[in-house]
């Protein structure tokens, strides 16, 4: 409680004496080369140099992990997803940690769907040129239907222009690992009608040198009318088929049970995880280690059970015997662990009810200290001169009193590790700039929001393996159960379908709303 | 006591004679009485069974001529100087109870400790 206040804050000189050795080491690695000193012991605040971790050295973690836990994952970009069967995962498992460099992979397809694309663009031009450039003499001259039929094919090739690029060629954010099998699928199909198109007219143009180049433009024109089907039958499949709802995600984080429903349509297994982490970036709230559902005390005892040696010379049946042996004892002791913890989190509660109390007055107070300078407004006069600031200066100046209380309310609730120094400057600096109450700038502390919010955003991608017991590309089905892992939690994913609903009609005459008193007099006689 | 509307119903019933009592220009029996067929038969904390819309004794004034005569809380009023009270309104029945001209009131009530009553004699 208070005598905390003694030792913690910023002044890294003052504890020194009195921190452990573990502590010690820990906050040697964070020490900067330029470094304000205070007194000991006393209450005042000091700035650090920006980079610092908001903690001190007598931080309440449990573990000591590393501040930095959410990146220092292997290094990949875009949101990869590599599949494994569960029968794979020992023997996959070791390639996984490895780290990967930026991946030629991810470009593979776009570029394989931009040639196929340019060359079934390319091919109707070539039918219409090549009898120009070889046999124009020889050409039997067309007249205005042909060149409706140009308007049409350049109108419909710029149409398949940009519908491809919006299909085919847009770079995706997640890249699976088997093959999306509808675009695969689309791309042979594309592939097999340019070449039995450019077939047939090797073997009835080129050949006998074709005379009628009516008939060679109209060939054209089928071909392209041929690709915007094809292009239509994409546009359905990779794109409306699956915004009709027709299956009910649950989604469950496995560590602290959070978890969500979502509606999705058909999908297959590895498109609906994409969704699914789409989804988890910004409606789950932040996955924090340091959160444990039973707090250490009551954990560590709960593990200290009875050892049970048996004297026996004969071992077969040992193991079963010793464990029913122990579940018997343990169910025997009289188990007052439930009590400890109502009273540890009842505990717990009272203290950040406290802290956030402390926290919300301080900030109040912080705020108070700095008003906008208008325009209009006469910077300084010469009897009360006033200094004018930026808002970087301005949260520099109103951070100091509210620091401690923000840290040890960061404390309290275990987001020390989210929060650094320099993350809440910035973040008092942005409420100064847009005129934000102290109850804005506190939304963000008092509590944790979506994953997204705590992204740095640099060019390496999350890294997430779908483990599944069937194969990825299957289409999602009722009872389908999936999970998406990362290094320290999973998101187990359940599918259910969404139920068939059948509606009826009942009509209401208005007319038939009549009311009447419910009477319950007592009279006396 | 449960009734179902046109079966003969059969009770087991006390007569009670009250005396009405002058006092200043009204004459008053000393109780309460409610339920109804206009009124709700669900509030009703005396009835057994809750769809019942007879008259009920709702309170009773401690000294007064009914409690004298031995009428009890919780009673269902049966007939009233012969006139039928287990389909009447509200009103109806308290104008039945207060005519000026009479000066006396007979009832016919029933509880279920009467029934209690009437078996246990039965069995002796």
């Amino acid at each position: 409680m208070d005598n905390e206040s003694q030792y913690s804050g910023y002044s890294y000189k003052s504890s020194h004496s009195r921190s452990s050795r573990k502590h010690r080491d820990r906050r040697d690695r964070h020490r900067s080369k330029s470094r304000d000193g205070s007194s000991r012991g006393d209450k005042s605040v000091t700035i650090q140099t920006p980079g610092e971790p908001l903690l001190d050295a007598e931080s309440t973690r449990g573990d000591d992990r590393d501040d930095n836990w959410g990146e220092t994952t292997t290094v990949v970009t875009g949101t990869s997803e590599h599949s494994i069967s569960n029968e794979d995962l020992t023997r996959v498992s070791k390639e996984l940690e490895e780290t990967t460099p930026l991946e030629c992979k991810r470009f593979i397809g776009p570029a394989l769907g931009g040639c196929l694309s340019f060359f079934a663009l390319v091919t109707p031009l070539a039918f219409l040129i090549l009898p120009q450039v070889l046999w124009r003499d020889a050409l039997e001259p067309c007249g205005t239907p042909c060149e409706g039929l140009y308007v049409s094919l350049a109108f419909k090739l710029l149409v398949l222009l940009i519908s491809s690029w919006a299909l085919f060629l847009r770079p995706s954010r997640a890249t699976l690992p088997r093959f999306f099998v509808f675009r695969c699928l689309l791309m042979v199909l594309v592939f097999l009608f340019v070449a039995s198109y450019w077939l047939f007219y090797g073997v009835r143009v080129l050949e006998p040198r074709e005379r009628d180049y009516r008939g060679i433009v109209e060939y054209a024109a089928s071909l392209v009318d041929a690709l915007l089907f094809i292009q239509y039958l994409a546009l359905v499949l990779l794109e409306v088929r699956h915004l009709q709802p027709a299956f009910c995600l649950k989604v469950v984080r496995s560590t602290d049970g959070a978890s969500k429903f979502y509606n999705v349509g058909h999908l297959s297994i590895q498109r609906a995880a994409v969704w699914v982490l789409d989804r988890y970036y910004s409606d789950f709230s932040v996955y924090n280690p340091a959160v444990l559902n039973l707090p250490k005390s009551i954990l560590s005892k709960k593990m200290t059970g009875f050892k049970v040696y048996s004297l026996d010379e004969n071992t077969t049946n040992n193991s079963t015997g010793q464990s029913r042996a122990m579940i018997a004892a343990a169910a025997r002791r009289r188990d007052n662990s439930h009590n400890e913890f109502y009273y540890e989190e009842a505990e717990m509660e009272r203290r950040t009810r406290k802290r956030k109390a402390r926290l919300v007055v301080a900030v109040e107070e912080a705020f108070t200290h700095i008003k906008r300078l208008h325009d209009d407004e006469v910077a300084s006069s010469p009897k009360h001169p006033r200094e004018v600031m930026d808002p970087r200066e301005a949260a520099q100046a109103i951070f100091a009193p509210m620091a401690r209380a923000m840290q040890k309310y960061l404390r309290t609730t275990r987001q020390q590790a989210f929060h650094s120094m320099e993350s809440i400057l910035t973040h008092l600096q942005f409420c100064i700039t847009h005129n934000m109450t102290p109850k804005a700038f506190l939304e963000r502390y008092l509590t944790p929001g979506p994953t997204m919010q705590y992204q740095q955003q640099n060019g390496r991608g999350r890294q997430w393996t779908l483990v599944s017991e069937e194969p990825v590309t299957s289409a999602l089905r009722q009872g389908l159960i999936f999970s998406l892992r990362r290094l320290d939690f999973s998101l187990v994913v359940t599918v259910t379908p969404l139920p068939f609903l059948r509606l009826g009609e009942e009509f209401i005459d208005p007319k038939s709303h009549k009311f009447v008193m419910r009477l319950q007099s007592e009279t006396s006689v | 006591m449960s009734y179902i509307p046109g079966q003969p119903m059969t009770a087991v019933a006390q007569r009670i004679e009250i005396q009405k009592l002058r006092q200043g220009d009204h004459l008053i029996l000393g109780f309460s009485i409610g339920g109804g067929i206009d009124q709700d038969p669900g509030q009703n904390p005396f009835s057994e069974d809750k769809t019942d819309k007879g008259i009920y004794v709702t309170r009773i004034t401690p000294g007064g001529p009914a409690d004298v005569a031995g009428l009890v809380m919780g009673d269902k009023i049966l007939q009233v100087n012969g006139w039928d009270m287990t389909m009447v309104t509200h009103d109806q029945a308290r104008k039945r109870l207060t005519k000026k001209k009479e000066d006396v009131v007979r009832l016919l009530v029933t509880r279920k400790s009467l029934e209690k009553a009437v078996k246990q004699s039965m069995s002796h």
